[in-house]
Formats: structure tokens, C-alpha cells, sequence
């Protein structure tokens, strides 16, 4: 029973929208808080002393923190249903490699894009579309990165198509023309309802970014 | 086939506390291995470069004709193969995740302010690198507490998860209390961790991989010696 969940997020949030699938792929009953991260809630400061970042997912009163472990953890303790993490060790150790290279790489990376100009920009988009290439070969011929249903790579991946629009038009470049197998996938996965609820239209993520360039004082 | 005729391989050097997760784990679980060493500053491997073609990086677990990449996935690989007790990961989903937490933690925030500290450039740089480690240490001791129960080790009786992703680092901090001549551990701030890392370094899992000071530091300084006088990195 998914008694007291609660998703402290933010809704632009790639890591937020990981746990909203992981919970949505379970069918679990939540509540979602919005934070302002201006202003960050007693209760998000109480939750996640060390980070003070979101997501913070409470269950029955226990606060997880980290997406990836978020994601982890309802894959366990629901494990009954839609089973992100493969039963396979050796796949269970592919698909956490590949979740932790997202985390190192895509963040980074499409941060990058947005934020700098120039030289860093054009070697930000080079590195990007190397790694999201490296992911097209990990994907292959299979539809999703869990095999005919969505898994933990897709899960923790699939978020930042929400942001691809905002990379783009930051950078000046087509994500589609280099990674046309990659932007099939994410649509396929954008066809399942955890997914196509859990992630903001791409040009509201567009403008959400030019307001903080503006705030950052980014050109 | 059993799993002991499957031949198990761990690919790194004697000196990374990355590596040493990995060898520490197949000690928990009994596991017969081949260390084979990379002399990385002659150059990666083909078995590297052929094993880890994503980051080549140490370490590389090499399980029969599988490589497995990166410390704590690793460090879970052979804690489900292996599957017997002891257990490497509490078998609670919380205490999982809690477990879980501290690594993210110490390899990108603790870890690299801990070896700033012996390379920072300027005095700042220098003390923000010591606030950041002895902040990270109290709040570890706090974990401890929370973890342990009482008991000798963040993963109870045995050594765990936790005990293995912090505990890989005790030689380097050792290394950085010596040549800086501060006591990052101390009885006063970190009573518990003091207590808990000579245990740690003295447990049967760890006493043999975990490299002694004396020679750690001399590596260190040789390092220090090479990026001095190297050319700009690649």
C-alpha cells in the first residue's frame, strides 16, 4: 500500500520528473509539493539537510534523497509491478553504469550549452552528441533501453528530452539530425502516459531558461 | 558452473581507493581473484581500453567474459552474484537508500576537497578544501551514529556499503593529516569515526589492500613532483 508518499520537486526538474515516471510506472498514489527554490520549504530543509536540493521523496515519513536512488527504492520496495531494474545481475550492473554515465555527461553537458557561448558552447555540443550517440549504440535495435518496456535507463534518461527544445535553440543546433534514433525512442516513450504525464511541455522549458538566463545575467 | 570456475579479475593499481572498493568487497564475500595492476603512467592497457571504452578507468571487474565498470556498481555486482552472507547492503529499503546516499556525497564533493587540500593553489582555495572535508566529517560521524546503532561499522556488525565507499579513503586522508600536519579525525570532533577507522583499516576484508601511509605518501609526492614539471594535461 503507498501510504504517506510525497514528492517535494520542482517541476523543470530532470531529476524530479525520474521519480514522477518511477511512481507513475507503479501506479503509487502521491502527493506533489512544488518548491520554490528561492525560498525552500521547512520542510525540504528538514528533508534533505546535506543537499537542500530536490527531489526529496518522503515515505511514511522518511525522506530518500538522489534521484537514481530514489528511483531505486520504489523499484524495490514496489517490486511486485512494472519492474524498472533488470533481475539479471549483469544487466542490473549495465543499466546502473549507463544511469550514472547520463548523470555524469547529459546534465553537464546541456548545462553547458545553455550557459556558455563560443569555444565552451561548440565543445559542449560536440561531447553532447558524442555521449547521446554512445546511448544509441547502448539502445541498438531494442524499443526501449529496458527491452519492450521502459527501464531504469529510460526512466533516468528520458527527462532531458523535455529540455532538448532549450539546447537546441541555446545552441544553435539539431539534436534530431545527429541522434534520429535517439528522438525516436524518447517520442515512443512519450507515447506511455507515466511519461507524457510526468514531463513539461518543451517550450514551457524554453522559456523557463531564457527567464534564467536573464536572472543569471546570460546572455 | 560454479561460480569459483569462473575466473575473476580486478583491473586497477594498488594505490586508488576506487579500486580498493572493489577488492574489499570480493574479500567480504571470499571471492579468489587476479589483480591485475595497471602502470597508468606508461599508458592505459588494451585490456583497459578493450574492458572500460566509455571512461578507462580503474577499476574493471572482469567476471568470465562480462567487465563490469565503476567502483559501487561493482561493489553491488558482486554483492548479488555472490549472493551469501555476509551481506554488503542492509536488506531494509531505507536503510538501502541511506546507505546508498553517502557515495554521490563523498566522491564528488568529500574526496576531491580532500585532495585540494594537499594541491590548492593559494590560501583560500586551501581552507575552503579543509572546511569543506571537516564538514563532511562531522556530518559522517552524525551518520555513524545513526547507522551503526551501536554496533562497530556503518553496516552493523559487518562491514557494509558505507564502511566500503568511505573507508577507501582513510589511506589518503591519512596521507593529508600527515603531510599538512592536521588531525582531520580527532577524538573531540569525530570520536566515533576515529574509533571506527582503525577498525576498519585493521578488518581482515581490508588489512591487505589498504596501502600504508608511508608508501601512499611517498606516491603522493612523486605524483605531486610529475604535474609539476609535466607538460599540460591532455
Amino acid at each position: 500500500m503507498a501510504e504517506g508518499v510525497v514528492l517535494l520537486d520542482f517541476w523543470p526538474s530532470p531529476f524530479g520528473m525520474r521519480v514522477r515516471i518511477a511512481l507513475a510506472e507503479k501506479g503509487i498514489k502521491y502527493e506533489y509539493k512544488e518548491e520554490d527554490l528561492r525560498n525552500k520549504s521547512a520542510l525540504l530543509l528538514q528533508m534533505n539537510p546535506v543537499h537542500k536540493k530536490i527531489p526529496v521523496l518522503i515515505h511514511n515519513g522518511k525522506p530518500v534523497c538522489e534521484s537514481l536512488i530514489q528511483v531505486q527504492y520504489i523499484d524495490e520496495v514496489w517490486h511486485h509491478t512494472s519492474p524498472l531494474l533488470p533481475s539479471h545481475s549483469y544487466q542490473r550492473a549495465i543499466a546502473r553504469f549507463w544511469a550514472d554515465f547520463v548523470d555524469k555527461k547529459i546534465y553537464e553537458l546541456g548545462r553547458k550549452i545553455w550557459t556558455s557561448k563560443g569555444e565552451e558552447q561548440e565543445t559542449a555540443k560536440k561531447e553532447f552528441i558524442e555521449s547521446l550517440k554512445l546511448l544509441e549504440g547502448e539502445l541498438g535495435d531494442k524499443p526501449y533501453f529496458g527491452g519492450e518496456n521502459l527501464g531504469y535507463v529510460d526512466v533516468v534518461l528520458v527527462p532531458f528530452y523535455s529540455w532538448f527544445y532549450a539546447y537546441e535553440k541555446c545552441g544553435n543546433f539539431s539534436i534530431e539530425a545527429e541522434c534520429p534514433k535517439l528522438i525516436a525512442w524518447a517520442k515512443r516513450c512519450l507515447e506511455k502516459e507515466s511519461v507524457s504525464k510526468s514531463l513539461p511541455d518543451q517550450e514551457k522549458v524554453y522559456d523557463f531558461v531564457l527567464q534564467l538566463k536573464k536572472l543569471l545575467g546570460i546572455e | 558452473m560454479a561460480k569459483s570456475d569462473v575466473k575473476v579479475k580486478v583491473l586497477g593499481t594498488w594505490s586508488s581507493p576506487f579500486v580498493m572498493r572493489a577488492r574489499i568487497a570480493l574479500n567480504i564475500k571470499s571471492v579468489n581473484y587476479e589483480f591485475l595492476q595497471e602502470r597508468l603512467w606508461e599508458g592505459k592497457s588494451e585490456l583497459l581500453l578493450k574492458s572500460n571504452p566509455v571512461h578507462r578507468k580503474v577499476p574493471v571487474l572482469i567476471h568470465g567474459d562480462k567487465s563490469i565498470c565503476e567502483s559501487l556498481i561493482i561493489v553491488q555486482y558482486i554483492n548479488e552474484v555472490w549472493s551469501f552472507a555476509p551481506s554488503i547492503l542492509p536488506s531494509d529499503p531505507h536503510e538501502r537508500a541511506t546507505s546508498r546516499f553517502w557515495a554521490p556525497y563523498l566522491d564528488e564533493k568529500w574526496f576531491p576537497s580532500l585532495r585540494t587540500i594537499g594541491v590548492a593553489q593559494g590560501e583560500d582555495a586551501r581552507k575552503a578544501a579543509i572546511a569543506q572535508v571537516e564538514e563532511g566529517l562531522l556530518l559522517l560521524e552524525e551518520a555513524f551514529g545513526k547507522c551503526s546503532k551501536g554496533k562497530p561499522f556503518f553496516g552493523g556488525d559487518q562491514i557494509g556499503y558505507l564502511d566500503i565507499a568511505f573507508g577507501c579513503f582513510l589511506g589518503w586522508l591519512r596521507v593529508t593529516e600527515k603531510m599538512s600536519g592536521m588531525k582531520l579525525l580527532s577524538i573531540s570532533k569525530t570520536p566515533s569515526l576515529l574509533k571506527w577507522a582503525d577498525r576498519f583499516c585493521s578488518d581482515i576484508a581490508v588489512k591487505d589492500v589498504m596501502p600504508e601511509t608511508e608508501k601512499l605518501a611517498e606516491f603522493a609526492k612523486m605524483i605531486m613532483a610529475k604535474m609539476r614539471g609535466a607538460a599540460p594535461p591532455k
